[in-house]
């Protein structure tokens, strides 16, 4: 083994700083910041590029693309009951809930309906992907602060949601269990009264949450007055789900065109806050889940029975048009843009996924706030990079 | 729930909406058209469930900025294109079995352009929504842009959401959008050659490795006209 003097190891340090140095422009006033691709705030694989004066930022470039699947490309030469099993994985924390919005248009195309119960149960898992989905940020915004015990509570009782879906539909996190038509299959014995404890322990939960973080110092020190959006922004942005409710608008799809879910005939409401701060975010998506939990009650008490299947041929040809099918997923509005040309496949599926939108905004709401702030803003933000990258 | 928009319920009045006019879906019409004039060249309305129009090429800021600024469609919900030329390739990248299950006659490539609602003349066109969320309403905006000159007015300066659907708009398709604050790659890598989500793009996994196909249909509940017995 050759020895390498100080001053060649000296040299060698500094040649491999100035490669890592490829992205960063040196300023004598300013510094480029690189955050990601890996980093435990971008859920999965986001990369910022943030221009600093000091502590404050002045630009942020959002990279991404480093997860990209091309499901809109893929799903040109998928059969339509294919593209669930892609679909699921665009937000893979709430999955059931990609798989609705599509089996909805394409079922609008088809003129089929489901039969109550598939309907019913349809919604039921729905508003489990939305807990099992949104539990995770509610341990993942204590997380953002340093606190973490919220994660570790997330992480325990989420897997009481997710035992549920996997008994119900055999998949954990990849249910792909919605069909053209109604569902696979109804649901399993005792799954009800286990559901309805899985529920009680989600409010409990809720409960936990709220007292380890809200009202806790440190934690509204850091999202009070943070990152705020006003509401004809985060219009204009395309924001939706919890962060355009947190801004003050009074929006859910669920409740303003349910389409082929039944939330209408359910006794719930929709929580708004008027901030638009990042403690809003994480106040609204808090109550969200408490009235999802409310909602899977009701859900599982007035069950209809009958049938889980409409009458659908064996091969799915879905007739010549164009339909466009949204629902308020966990994340936001989700939408499918589908155009049939009469065939097996669709001619093109235009996903319109809600993190997006949402992350869009991120160049204009963190200029001019400080470096940690960038991390509480973007957690608030709430985005799943699959459901940005499809 | 009790807070349904009178013009949005969609279960009372799907019965009545089949001879009734959509009034609130209409009324927007008549305005659109009032305002646009010769810019909007087709529409189509289904009644109760969606309206789609299609514009010039010279009148698509201004429907979107109309709407945004007359009509109270604030919320922009997305923006992408399609192209409606159909794969130079035919159907060679489905699979044999999809292909004698599903289309006999799609052996012949078939390259007429056939497009979807409102028509429309290029093989390229770009499609956009806008909600009004009060009224609980959304537009499906399309418009034409030529083979020839792949260009478009940017909405960036109308809602500014535009911005990262429309560098998608541009890496995807190849469709570039004029007054855009920069038209860079969003998703591939920044020397990517050419337009993935052009038709006649081809997809290369499919070309390496044949897709299976329906190996085996689901026996789907309730399904017994084939097999004879009940699930």
């Amino acid at each position: 083994m050759t020895a390498i003097s100080d001053r060649e190891q000296l040299a060698y340090i500094a040649a491999q700083a100035a490669d890592a140095r490829v992205n960063v422009e040196l300023e004598t006033e300013g510094m480029t910041l690189n955050i990601g691709p890996q980093h435990p705030a971008t859920h999965g694989t986001l990369r910022i590029v943030a221009k600093l004066d000091g502590e404050q930022v002045i630009a942020v470039d959002p990279i991404m693309g480093y997860m990209h699947r091309g499901y809109e490309k893929l799903a040109e030469v998928r059969t339509y009951p294919q593209v669930t099993t892609l679909i699921n994985r665009i937000d893979w924390v709430g999955s059931f809930a990609n798989e609705v919005p599509f089996i909805l248009a394409a079922e609008k195309l088809m003129e089929v309906e489901a039969p109550p119960r598939a309907q019913w149960i349809r919604t039921i898992l729905f508003e489990m992907s939305r807990i099992a989905n949104i539990s995770l940020f509610l341990g993942d915004m204590g997380l953002q602060v340093g606190a973490v015990t919220p994660a570790f509570f997330a992480f325990r009782d989420r897997e009481h949601v997710l035992n549920q879906i996997e008994a119900a539909t055999g998949g954990r996190f990849h249910p792909n269990f919605d069909r053209i038509g109604g569902l696979k299959d109804d649901l399993p014995a005792g799954w009800i009264t286990e559901t309805k404890r899985a529920m009680k322990k989600m409010r409990n939960f809720c409960d936990e949450i709220e007292g380890l973080l809200q009202g806790n110092e440190i934690f509204e020190a850091r999202t009070r007055g943070i990152g705020v959006i006003p509401a004809d922004v985060g219009l204009s942005y395309g924001l939706s789900g919890a962060n355009i409710r947190a801004s003050g608008v009074d929006w859910d799809t669920r409740r303003d065109n349910p389409g082929g879910l039944v939330h209408n005939e359910l006794d719930w409401k929709v929580w708004t806050h008027v901030d638009g701060d990042s403690f809003a975010r994480f106040w609204v998506r808090l109550q969200e889940v408490r009235e999802s939990t409310k909602m899977v009650d009701q859900l599982l008490d007035g069950l209809p029975g009958g049938p889980i299947m409409a009458k659908v041929p064996r091969i799915i040809k879905v007739p010549a048009g164009e339909a466009y099918v949204e629902t308020e997923n966990p994340l936001g509005v989700m939408g499918y843009y589908v155009v049939s040309k009469g065939d097996l496949v669709p001619y093109r599926v235009k996903i319109r996924s809600a993190s997006f939108n949402n992350i869009s905004i991120t160049p204009w709401l963190l200029k001019g706030v400080y470096v940690p702030d960038i991390i509480t803003i973007l957690g608030s933000l709430y985005f799943i990079l699959g459901d940005i990258d499809r | 729930m009790s807070r349904l928009s009178s013009t949005d319920t969609p279960e009372e009045t799907a019965d009545v909406a089949e001879a009734a006019v959509d009034n609130a879906r209409s009324d927007l019409l008549t305005h659109l058209a009032a305002q646009l004039g010769d810019g909007l060249v087709e529409s189509h309305l289904a009644p109760d469930d969606d309206l789609w129009i299609r514009v010039t090429r010279e009148a698509w800021v201004d429907a979107g900025d109309y709407l945004k600024t007359g009509l109270g469609f604030q919320y922009f919900n997305f923006l992408s294109a399609i192209d409606w030329m159909p794969s130079p390739f035919g159907r060679d990248m489905d699979s044999q079995v999809d292909i004698e299950l599903g289309h006999d006659e799609a052996s012949e490539i078939d390259s007429s352009l056939e497009h979807g609602v409102t028509g429309g003349e290029t093989r390229f066109q770009v499609f956009a929504r806008v909600n009004d969320i009060v009224n609980g309403l959304g537009v499906t905006l399309k418009v034409d842009v030529p083979d020839d000159d792949l260009t478009l007015a940017s909405w960036t300066g109308v809602f500014a959401g535009a911005d990262w659907h429309e560098r998608e708009c541009w890496e995807m398709y190849g469709i570039s959008f004029d007054g855009h604050p920069g038209l860079r790659h969003i998703y591939l890598p920044s020397g990517f050659e050419g337009n993935p989500l052009r038709k006649d793009y081809p997809l290369l996994a499919r070309r390496l490795k044949p897709w299976p196909g329906i190996v085996d249909v689901e026996q789907m509940p309730g399904d017994d006209d084939e097999s004879g017995d009940a699930s």
